[in-house]
């Protein structure tokens, strides 16, 4: 047995109020997988649900073919996919451990699918990228590596299945994983695990199994249940897009929003975008009560010390002060059966902002298969490229590298609706000399207290000291 | 620092979306059947935008074949938060006669429920509709997005949903189209049932464990509130210990043994058993895929 923790309380033994009370502690954990057609996802993910007690006994009822649980049809929900036999759109699992709960997006994994598996790794902390033993690494495992690296997703677990037709091989697994660590090592894949498994079998899923002793790794439940998913963006600067303005009377007036990154405390200075104003946070209002200190990603109601112009679609931040720009490039993923053109109309929603933009050209499609950058003037249907947004307002964003939620947004074609791409921001387009003095300008403000002059002595080195105080003072 | 509970996550993952909705659309409503998830759906909207009040109406499709018991809880519940709550019901399909026993269960919640809410919704000119629908209730929800489109005759098209990243929503619909909304999506129905203890929020007695009279039908327990739900061959009626797993219209919702009658219990039951919540509703099984179908049509 692996360490993973599914066994269910038996009734006589279960004490309800010690259970309710590890609940109350348990965490979350969203996870994507992805797979080519034949590489067994539907059957490690039927698997993992059934071992993980995630699917009920009536579901499993109906995936039983032939005397034996077909695990692929635990997960198969629509009629088109059950006709053809294969996974068309992304699906979400829900199952959990004693430790865990897990939120799992199904992805598909064919070529013409690359919508699908960006939208389940948009809010992943982890992915499983199946691999097939039998056939050895593909374009589509590198695809799909890709595609979750560049969707900032920190931790991977790269699954090397069927490992019941290479007869249990060490060689075979050892061989799949040289060859894929320097291709991760170069697109940057940040925390990844080998893990060798027979989805069929059930070898290293829940249980270890006796065919691999070779292997001393946890099994992937295990794993899952332990991965250090620590979120990091509470300790990246303060950033709360404002979603709505909270005005019931006279006397309250707070800005409603999710936390994007970052913490919050009464007291705390605070700058307002785009006026750039500032004030101090007075109060963290929530229904259960004021909060002393709230964190990214609760939901919460702040108010200021001061009357400032707040509206939706405005942030509040503090802090290194987020990037302003019109004009930025950004990784873009064509959903749209309509390609990208640069003379079309679009609207740009990027947190609780929605701008009418335009893309100001296309600087090179990614060839997902060689990773090479290529000329392009458009983007189809499943293509990725680097573009150029510019947008009607400023937007306040930071890298998507370094931040998921404000650095993301989708394009929207104006005259369907439909979301035509997703994108993740690079930087703000270089030469701007408007976007750099409006960065500047927000720099300055929130490292000199208003009223206060600031005074560079002429020597460089001590000038430098004199901004390096201030700007201790911002990063704190 | 520590990060938040499951329970914490999804609560601020549903408030996002409640805000979006109400920040995004003219006319947003939300849909409130009475049950479990309701109750933790219009929880979440009084938090969202707490101190001020809840800046929609509710609306209650009415089958008139719901429980008693609901329909107090209902009037009660809507009085005492202050909302304002619409009760709309297929009226003209009533007086001719609409029942699951005259129409059969595909005729009858196409008419009393599916017709019924699109009218109800095409009524109000609602452009948003927030149901308390999760992905973790059937196999075809388990594809359905946060932010659902509907086309003007209120249908979805599973083949061609709008991608959803990130928690960044397109909400933008042409006059006469809509979005149904989800925001109980990531939620289970342990999620839910632990929420309601945590929170301490109120809901429908039927819920919990008491001697009822039923009729015992295979392993259906049906509760005969309806005069033409009568006895057939093989069928007894009896009193037994049984509560409600899930709330629907009372001939076509059947009771499960147990005695479960607190909320801690009802926890410790659904740790142990693992039948799905839907498995005792008639109408998911009328044929293989049948909510699939119901939902293109506009059903919930």
């Amino acid at each position: 047995m692996c360490a993973a923790s599914v066994e269910q309380p038996s009734q006589q033994s279960f004490d309800i109020e010690q259970f309710l009370a590890a609940e109350e502690s348990k965490g979350l954990l969203r996870l994507t997988t992805a797979g080519s057609v034949d590489d067994g996802k539907s059957t490690l993910i039927g698997r993992l649900l059934h071992d993980a007690k995630g699917a009920y006994e009536d579901q499993l009822k109906s995936a039983v073919r032939a005397g034996q649980i077909d695990f692929s049809l635990l997960t198969d929900g629509l009629r088109a996919e059950r006709e053809q036999g294969i996974t068309i759109d992304v699906a979400y699992r829900y199952f959990a451990t004693i430790k865990r709960k897990f939120i799992l997006a199904d992805t598909p994994g064919h070529e013409q699918y690359t919508r699908n598996m960006a939208t389940g790794a948009s809010t992943a902390e982890l992915a499983i990228i199946l691999l097939d033993a039998h056939r050895g690494l593909t374009t589509q495992s590198r695809r799909h590596a890709f595609i979750a690296t560049m969707l900032g997703i920190p931790n991977f677990v790269m699954a090397v299945n069927k490992m019941d037709l290479v007869g249990y091989d060490q060689e075979v697994f050892n061989r799949i994983r040289a060859e894929f660590e320097p291709f991760l090592e170069r697109i940057g894949t940040k925390n990844y695990y080998f893990l060798p498994l027979s989805a069929l079998k059930g070898d290293n899923v829940v249980d270890r199994g006796s065919h691999m002793p070779w292997f001393d790794g946890p099994c992937l439940l295990e794993y899952l249940e332990t991965v250090d998913a620590a979120d990091n963006m509470i300790q990246a600067p303060f950033r709360m897009p404002v979603q709505r303005v909270v005005r019931p009377d006279q006397n309250f007036r707070g800005y409603a929003g999710q936390i994007a990154s970052g913490t919050i405390r009464p007291g705390d200075q605070v700058q307002a975008l785009p006026s750039g104003r500032r004030s101090k946070v007075k109060r963290v209002v929530t229904f259960d009560g004021d909060l002393e200190m709230a964190h990214a990603p609760m939901s919460v109601t702040l108010t200021l010390a001061d009357e400032i112009d707040i509206s939706r679609g405005d942030m509040i931040s503090s802090g290194i002060p987020p990037h302003s720009a019109r004009i930025f490039d950004a990784t873009m993923v064509w959903f749209d059966a309509h390609p990208l053109d640069p003379a079309h109309d679009y609207l740009v929603k990027h947190t609780s902002h929605t701008v009418p933009a335009r893309v100001d050209g296309v600087r090179h499609l990614i060839n997902v298969a060689t990773l090479e950058s290529e000329p392009a003037t458009s983007l189809a249907m499943n293509e990725i490229g680097v573009v150029r947004i510019a947008t009607a307002k400023p937007l306040f964003f930071d890298p998507y590298q370094g931040n998921r939620v404000t650095g993301s947004f989708i394009l929207i074609d104006r005259k369907t609706n439909h979301t035509a791409g997703a994108g993740m921001i690079l930087a703000e387009a270089e030469g701007s000399l408007e976007d750099a003095a409006d960065r500047l300008v927000r720099l300055v403000r929130a490292a000199v207290p208003e009223g206060s002059r600031l005074n560079l002595p002429s020597d460089d080195a001590q000038a430098m000291e004199v901004v390096r105080g201030l700007l201790k003072g911002v990063l704190r | 620092m520590s990060r938040l509970s499951h329970l914490q996550a999804l609560e601020a993952e549903s408030i996002h979306i409640i805000r979006e909705v109400a920040s995004e659309f003219q006319r947003p409503v939300m849909l409130y059947s009475i049950g479990k998830d309701s109750s933790v759906m219009v929880r979440l909207a009084q938090k969202a935008f707490y101190p001020g009040p809840i800046p929609f109406p509710l609306l209650h499709v009415d089958t008139t074949y719901k429980f008693k018991e609901m329909i107090e809880f209902r009037d009660k519940f809507a009085a005492e938060l202050g909302v304002k709550l619409i009760v709309h019901s297929n009226t003209s399909a009533l007086q001719a006669g609409a029942n699951p026993f005259r129409l059969g269960t595909e005729r009858c919640c196409g008419l009393l429920k599916t017709q019924s809410l699109l009218d109800a919704l095409r009524a109000g000119s609602y452009d948003a509709a927030f149901g308390g629908a999760r992905r973790d209730e059937e196999k075809s929800r388990a594809k359905e997005r946060i932010f659902s489109f509907r086309d003007s005759l209120g249908q979805w098209d599973p083949k061609n949903q709008r991608p959803e990243l990130w928690n960044i929503f397109n909400g933008r619909v042409e006059p006469g189209e809509s979005i149904r909304v989800f925001p109980l999506s990531n939620w289970t129905e342990m999620d839910v049932w632990q929420y309601i203890h945590v929170e301490n929020i109120p809901i429908v007695p039927l819920y919990f464990a008491k001697d009822r009279q039923v009729l015992v039908r295979g392993n259906s327990l049906i509760v005969p509130e309806q005069d033409f739900v009568k006895p057939q061959l093989g069928d007894k009626l009896e009193t037994v210990r049984c509560r409600m797993r899930s709330l629907g219209c009372s001939p076509c919702t059947g009771a499960v043994r147990s005695d479960a009658d607190t909320l801690p219990k009802i926890i410790a039951e659904l740790v142990a058993v693992r039948n799905s919540e839907r498995e005792n509703r008639v109408i998911d099984h009328d044929r293989e895929g049948s909510m699939e179908l119901k939902k293109r049509e506009g059903y919930f």
